[in-house]
Formats: C-alpha cells, sequence, structure tokens
C-alpha cells in the first residue's frame, strides 16, 4: 500500500448543495402558505371554543335513538342509496358511449393508416376534453348549480353525481378498453366490421370484468358523495346532518355519523361481493 | 376434417344448454332492479325538469353565467382564493404525510399486536368520515375559516395515507433493517436507514396524487365556511351574483389543472427512483 | 379478381425495413404460399395485402381495388371480402366459439343484427358447419379459454372460413397444430379456396406442408422476394440457400409427402431436420 501522499482539498458532497437549495426553498414557500391558510393552532385551545366544542362533543353521546329519528334515518338512509345508485346509473349512460367515442381502440383510420385519421383524431381530443371538463369541477360545486336551478332535493344530487360521475368512468372506461388486448378489436374492424360489432364483440369481453369492477367501486364512492351533496341540500343523510349540526345537537349528529360509518361498512362489503362474483 | 357439402347438417347440433353463469344473470337481474327501485324511491319529477317553464328559468340561470365578472379588483380576489385554497390543500396534506406516517409504524404492526388494532381503528375512523364532515366539526372547533378546513383534510388524509403508508411498510422487505440491528444498530437508526428509503418514493407519490385530490375538496370545504374558492363561491351563489360564481369557478378549473399538472411533473421525476 | 403488388416497401417507426421492393401478381383464384426464416418479411407482406397496412412505397392493388385510394365506407366494404387467419388467433378468451366463429360476417351484418346476434347467435348452423370442417363441432357453446393453443387457432380458421372471403389470407395459420391436424388445417383451407374461387396467400414456416399443398412458391428473406416459382421448379438448392441463415436446415413437419410435391427434388436434400413441436 502506498504511504499517504499530500492531502488534496476536501471531498464534498455533491448533492448538499441541492439539498440545501431545496430546504431553503421549502422553507421560504411553507411560510407564506402557513400565512394564507391562518394557521393558529392555539385558536384550538381558544376558551370559547372549546366551550362550544366540549358542548358538542359532549352531547355527541348518547346518540339520540328516538323513534321518530330513528324513521328519519331510515329514510334518510334510503334516500343516500338511491341517489348514489340513480346517479351510477346515470352516469354510465352518459359514460359509456362518451368512452366508446374517445378510446382509440375502435379507430378505424388507424389501421393503414386509412382515410379520416384527423378527424378521428380531432373527435376523440374533443370528447376527452369534456369528459375532463365534467370531472374538473367538483360535484358537490355541480350540486350546488343543480339546487339553485332546480330547488333542493334528491333530484339535485342525482343529476351531480351523474355528470361528475360520467366523466370519471368515460375516462377510465376508455382507458381500460386501450390497455387491454386491443388485436381482436383490431383483426374484426381489419375485417370490415362495423365499430358497434367490434365494441361489442371484441372489446367488452376482454374488458368485462375490469369495468364492472370499477363501476361498482365507484358506486362505493357515490354512496359517501351523496352524503357529502346533502350539505348542500341534496337530501339523504348529509342534509340530515347538516341540520343537526347546524342546531349543535350532538346526539343527532353522532347518530347520523354512526348510521353513515355502518353504510360506508356495507356499500365496502357489497361492493367485494359484487366484484367476487364478477371475477 | 370434412369437406363443405352444401347443406349438409353433419353431424347434429350438441345441446343448446346456453352455460351462461347463473350468478351473472341473477346479479345483472339484481341490479336491474335496484336501479329501477332508485329512481321510483326518489320520485323524483323529471318532467317538472323538462317542462318548458324550468327550462326556461336554467337556461336564464346559465346564461348569467356569462360573461364572467373579469374586473381587475374581482380577479384579484379570486386570486387571493385561489391562492388560499391552495395553501389550505398543502399544509393539510403536508400535516397528513407527518400524522399518517407516525400513525402507520403502530398500523405496521411496530409496536405489537394491540397496537396495530388501535392504531388501524384510529386511521379507518379518520378517513371514513368525509372531510367535509371534519370541516363542519372544525369550524366549531375552530372557529370559521381556512384553518378548520387545514385541520378537516389533514384529519382526513392522515387517516387515507395512513393506511397506505401502513401497507408499504408491511409489504417492504425487513431484510436490510434486520441486518443493521444484528450489527447492533439504534432501531430508528436501522428503521431510517434501511425501510425509510425503500418506502419514500411511493410515499411521495401517494402524497402527491392526495394532494391533487385535496385540492378539488379544499375548494369544497369553503361552503361550510373554510375560507378559500369555496366560501367565496357560495356567498356569490347564495346571493345570486352567477358572474362572479362563473370566475370563480374558473379560478377552481386552472386550479386544478396547474396542481395535476405539477403534480404530474414531480411523480415523473421521481419514477425513476423506485423503477 | 386480382393482386397487384409493385415495388412495395414498408419501414417499421423505428427504422427497421420490413419489406423492399416487393412485387406479386395473382390472378383471381390462385394459391400462394410464401416461405422463408424468421424476420423474412412475410407477415409484413400479408398485412399490406390485407390492407392492414400502409406501405410507404409502391403501389398496391387488392380484389381490383387500390385500397388506400378509397373512401371509409368502400375501404370497409373491400375488407369485409378479405379473411386473415392470424398466427395467434385475436379471439377474446371469454366468448363461445360459437360467438367467436359468427363474428366472421360482422362486416356484412349490419349493428342491430350484431347486437341481437350476441345475446341469441343467429346462425348457429352455419357456425355449426364451419366448426365441423376443423373438428370442433362438439365445442360448439364452450368458452374459447377452455381451449388449447391449437384447438383456438383452428378456431380462428373457422372463423374466415365463415366469412367466405374472396381473398384469403393466412400468416403461419397451423404453427400451434400437430403434423396430422396441420396437414388437414391446411388442406380444408386449400378446399375452400378450390370450391369459392377466393385466392389464397399463406406464410407456412413447415417447407413441406407448402411443396404439398400449393401450385406456387415464394420465397422470401430479408424483406425481399428471392424467387417467385410453380412448385414444381423450386430445387432443393434453392430452399437450403433461402434458408442459409439458419444453417440451411429447412423446417418440416415430417409429414408423407403427395400431391404437388416432388418427393424426388426433397429426396435430394441431407440437411432435413424435423420440426421438435
Amino acid at each position: 500500500m502506498r504511504a499517504p501522499s499530500a492531502v488534496g482539498p476536501p471531498l464534498r458532497d455533491p448533492a448538499a448543495g441541492r439539498r440545501v437549495g431545496l430546504a431553503v426553498t421549502a422553507a421560504i414557500l411553507l411560510w407564506p402558505l402557513l400565512v394564507l391558510a391562518e394557521f393558529e393552532p392555539w385558536r384550538l385551545f381558544d376558551a370559547s371554543h372549546l366551550a362550544v366544542m366540549a358542548g358538542f362533543l359532549g352531547g355527541f353521546l348518547p346518540p339520540v335513538v328516538t323513534a321518530e329519528f330513528l324513521a328519519l334515518l331510515v329514510r334518510a338512509t334510503l334516500e343516500t342509496l338511491a341517489i348514489a345508485t340513480a346517479g351510477i346509473a346515470l352516469a354510465f349512460v352518459i359514460a359509456a358511449p362518451l368512452a366508446a367515442l374517445a378510446t382509440r381502440s375502435l379507430s378505424i383510420a388507424r389501421i393503414g393508416p386509412g382515410p379520416g385519421l384527423r378527424s378521428g383524431v380531432a373527435l376523440r381530443t374533443v370528447v376527452r376534453g369534456l369528459l375532463t371538463l365534467l370531472r374538473a369541477i367538483p360535484e358537490i360545486v355541480w350540486a350546488l348549480l343543480f339546487v339553485r336551478a332546480l330547488g333542493l332535493g334528491p333530484g339535485a344530487g342525482v343529476l351531480a353525481l351523474a355528470v361528475t360521475y360520467g366523466g370519471m368512468l368515460g375516462k377510465v372506461y376508455a382507458e381500460i378498453l386501450e390497455s387491454g388486448d386491443t388485436r381482436p378489436a383490431r383483426a374484426l374492424l381489419e375485417a370490415g366490421s362495423s365499430r358497434l360489432g367490434a365494441f361489442f364483440y371484441a372489446l367488452v369481453p376482454a374488458a368485462a370484468q375490469e369495468l364492472a369492477s370499477y363501476t361498482v367501486y365507484r358506486w362505493e364512492c357515490a354512496v359517501r358523495a351523496s352524503v357529502v351533496m346533502g350539505f348542500v341540500g341534496a337530501g339523504g343523510l348529509g342534509q340530515l346532518m347538516d341540520q343537526s349540526m347546524k342546531m349543535l345537537n350532538g346526539g343527532e349528529a353522532s347518530s347520523v355519523l354512526l348510521v353513515f360509518l355502518g353504510l360506508v361498512v356495507v356499500a365496502d362489503l357489497l361492493s367485494a361481493l359484487i366484484r367476487r362474483v364478477l371475477a | 376434417m370434412k369437406r363443405a357439402a352444401a347443406g349438409s347438417t353433419g353431424a347434429s347440433l350438441p345441446v343448446r344448454h346456453d352455460r351462461r353463469c347463473v350468478e351473472c344473470m341473477a346479479l345483472a337481474f339484481g341490479i336491474g332492479a335496484a336501479i329501477v327501485a332508485s329512481f321510483a324511491y326518489l320520485a323524483v319529477d323529471w318532467r317538472g325538469l323538462f317542462s318548458s317553464e324550468s327550462m326556461r328559468l336554467m337556461g336564464r340561470f346559465t346564461a348569467e353565467f356569462f360573461p364572467p365578472d373579469l374586473s381587475p379588483a374581482f380577479l384579484g380576489r379570486a386570486a387571493w382564493g385561489a391562492l388560499q385554497t391552495f395553501a389550505v390543500a398543502t399544509i393539510g396534506t403536508l400535516l397528513a404525510v407527518v400524522a399518517g406516517g407516525l400513525l402507520a409504524l403502530p398500523a405496521a404492526g411496530r409496536f405489537g399486536t394491540p397496537a396495530r388494532v388501535a392504531a388501524r381503528f384510529a386511521l379507518n375512523a379518520l378517513r371514513s368520515v368525509p372531510e367535509l364532515v371534519w370541516a363542519a366539526i372544525m369550524v366549531i372547533a375552530a372557529g370559521l375559516g381556512p384553518f378548520a378546513g387545514t385541520l378537516a383534510l389533514a384529519l382526513h388524509t392522515s387517516g387515507v395515507l395512513g393506511r397506505l403508508y401502513a401497507e408499504s411498510l408491511e409489504n417492504a422487505p425487513r431484510g436490510p433493517e434486520r441486518a443493521l440491528r444484528d450489527a447492533g444498530s439504534a432501531p430508528v437508526a436501522a428503521f431510517a436507514y434501511a425501510t425509510l428509503p425503500l418506502v419514500t418514493a411511493q410515499g411521495v407519490a401517494y402524497a402527491l396524487y392526495r394532494l391533487e385530490m385535496n385540492i378539488r375538496m379544499a375548494a369544497v370545504l369553503g361552503f361550510v365556511g373554510a375560507g378559500g374558492l369555496g366560501q367565496m363561491l357560495y356567498f356569490h351563489l347564495s346571493i345570486f351574483q352567477q358572474a362572479q360564481a362563473s370566475t370563480l369557478l374558473m379560478a377552481m378549473l386552472l386550479l386544478v389543472f396547474a396542481v395535476d399538472a405539477l403534480s404530474g411533473w414531480a411523480r415523473a421525476r421521481l419514477a425513476p427512483a423506485y423503477a | 379478381m386480382s393482386l397487384a403488388l409493385e415495388g412495395v416497401g414498408f419501414t417499421h417507426a423505428n427504422g427497421e425495413r420490413a419489406v423492399a421492393g416487393v412485387s406479386l401478381t395473382l390472378a383471381g383464384g390462385e394459391r400462394v404460399a410464401v416461405v422463408g426464416p424468421s424476420g423474412a418479411g412475410k407477415t409484413t407482406l400479408l398485412r399490406v395485402l390485407g390492407t392492414s397496412l400502409k406501405p410507404g412505397e409502391g403501389t398496391v392493388r387488392v380484389l381490383d381495388e387500390d385500397p388506400w385510394r378509397l373512401g371509409a365506407s368502400a375501404l370497409r366494404s373491400l375488407r369485409a371480402r378479405i379473411g386473415v387467419v392470424h398466427q395467434a388467433p385475436p379471439i377474446p378468451p371469454r366468448l363461445r366459439l360459437v360467438t367467436a366463429v359468427l363474428a366472421g360476417r360482422l362486416g356484412r351484418w349490419s349493428a342491430w343484427q350484431a347486437l341481437a346476434s350476441l345475446a341469441s347467435p343467429r346462425d348457429v348452423a352455419g357456425a355449426h358447419e364451419a366448426l365441423a370442417r376443423l373438428d370442433l363441432a362438439d365445442r360448439l357453446f364452450d368458452r374459447c379459454d377452455r381451449l388449447s393453443g391449437g384447438q383456438l387457432q383452428r378456431v380462428g380458421i373457422a372463423r374466415v372460413l365463415y366469412q367466405q372471403p374472396d381473398l384469403l389470407l393466412a400468416d403461419e395459420p397451423v404453427s400451434a397444430l400437430d403434423p396430422t391436424l396441420a396437414d388437414a388445417a391446411v388442406g380444408v383451407l386449400v378446399a375452400e379456396s378450390e370450391d369459392r374461387g377466393a385466392t389464397l396467400v399463406s406464410s407456412l414456416h413447415a417447407v413441406d406442408l407448402a411443396l404439398k399443398w400449393f401450385p406456387r412458391l415464394v420465397g422470401m428473406r430479408a424483406g425481399a422476394i428471392v424467387f417467385d416459382l410453380p412448385t414444381h421448379a423450386v430445387t432443393s438448392e434453392m430452399l437450403r440457400e433461402l434458408y442459409a441463415a439458419e444453417g440451411g436446415v429447412l423446417p418440416v413437419q415430417g409429414i408423407a409427402l403427395g400431391g404437388a410435391a416432388d418427393a424426388g427434388t426433397l429426396a435430394q436434400a441431407p440437411l432435413v431436420a424435423p420440426l421438435c413441436r
């Protein structure tokens, strides 16, 4: 082994500069964000807030179980389920044709490529843009808009779900149709089949399970979203809870919350069961 | 193999037992019945939706959204609202990363079974309650304003992220950490040097994905008074100022697109790390 | 009815040249086998003939039409007259055999007929007859994912038979079949071509099958046509040179030769190795 010769300049960690820079940038950005978000944790311990909160939480137990409130709860639960189911059904009706239009697996012009390629690309881009637009606005905003336009009630919730989830389902359907095996569809199109024929004889049979599975998962999400939309007047458990909380009735609110949690569990189980049957 | 003879029937046709799975048929029927029942139960007067009167009302309602209010003063306020919404979502997600990460450790079984059960229960409770409900509760605890929204997002998202992080921790191989422990390292150090690097990239990806979701939610939480674009939107819609509402909706869309793009870029840059 | 390729060339997106300077003319009702080593461009040639690929150079005439000058609906009608047997049948596993075979006529059926047939197959007898020619009639209502690879390949052939095309293109249609079944399946394709006067172009890996069943042989190598001759004029020397890249070993199935094959020609070739199937 060689004896150590004169030591050169100390080795520097190449990542050091970058890490310091990153940390400083994050700190600089964090401060204004904290201010904007009015991040004042001490407000939690403010006397008046604590008092109200204690009263509210104190009222949480026992949960209200009077017969008339239970009747309200049952009605609200059924209403929530109905809103979710009807909403997803409408969303499917919107999403399925849009997905068929947006998917590249049904493009005849891409074979070759043949005539009509540019108009095909343009159509698909427009449809995808529409789907994105439907998705980008949160469903509760749609619900608020529909409530203003149609009045309070579950109709607004159903439409809001139909629109937003139509966008979500449409995008995922199109992706599922493209990500699977597209050779059967292509083979049928090359044999002169119509797009509808290729869709039902080749794309759907191959992707049916995944499509159904995602739809059931979205139904589960729709149940939760229906509750949330109730806060803007679209009916169901959410509206009930909103009313209870506005009256600071902790007992009623906790009843509704418990029922909601139970509903979520049931929906989860049902969804898992259906997806198992489809497999 | 036989050559086709015109009009030959050849072997007799096999018995046509349409062996479509009975379960599938029952399921399809059940789902169809549920859908019909749902519409019937709601008994929404859809005809009212399509009557000429309500179409006219809706048409007028929609028309009032255009043109949006683009005056500099209001644009400034919309921009401020957007920044506030962004701040709420970001701080909320950051808090959730910390809280979720901390809860993920017991939830992954690092501190024994009772702790695991308790942590999992806590995480499930946190994530089952929707953000809006948390926000309504936080408004009571912390007063109106964006702080309530931040807390609501933090609470809900820590449940979501905590569970994802717990699963990542459970799936990570224990070999490297065990090797360091056997070499005498302290438990925390062994965890930090061996397991943490394995789960960090995925963890950041999950957090960024939740940030995208939280931006949408933060806008919405304003409906219960949690500040930002949502609160402004709710306010202007209740006093029927559709032009301002339209501007706020566009601001919401822009914010969502921008954060989606940013998050997508960041996640793409992370990708080689755990390829 | 005829096919004409003139100076056709096709380059893949990654710059790889699949075929170059290919010229080929067929009269209606002719039967041609395309042979050559792997990567020779046989599949690309068939895809160009099937209007599935647009060549970068040269002209194509399929069934007396220039497919790339046609409008969309005329192109679709043309494609309905072309039947392609793929090496790996593009059939969704969940479909039942009857539906998979009936899908052959989707080019002719209207949208409503197609949908109705999904619920209740409209021409079960026709599907049964097509499958019977390939010895699969007893599996008519089984799902395709219950079949072996060879059986699935035969379903692909049955679908094309049901389609009744004017041009039959087959890309290694019997690669998954054992020698006896493969021989019989090629025989079915040839019989279909004879009965209906349809043109048949088939790429085959087993040279002896090509020699037995086809009166005309086209040899391809490295994207170009090396020879295009009546079968009796093809010598084992030419074949060995064609497969020079694969060690001059001719892939054969080892079935008994007969018919158009010149048994004497092949007997002179000492380097013949049976395929391991």
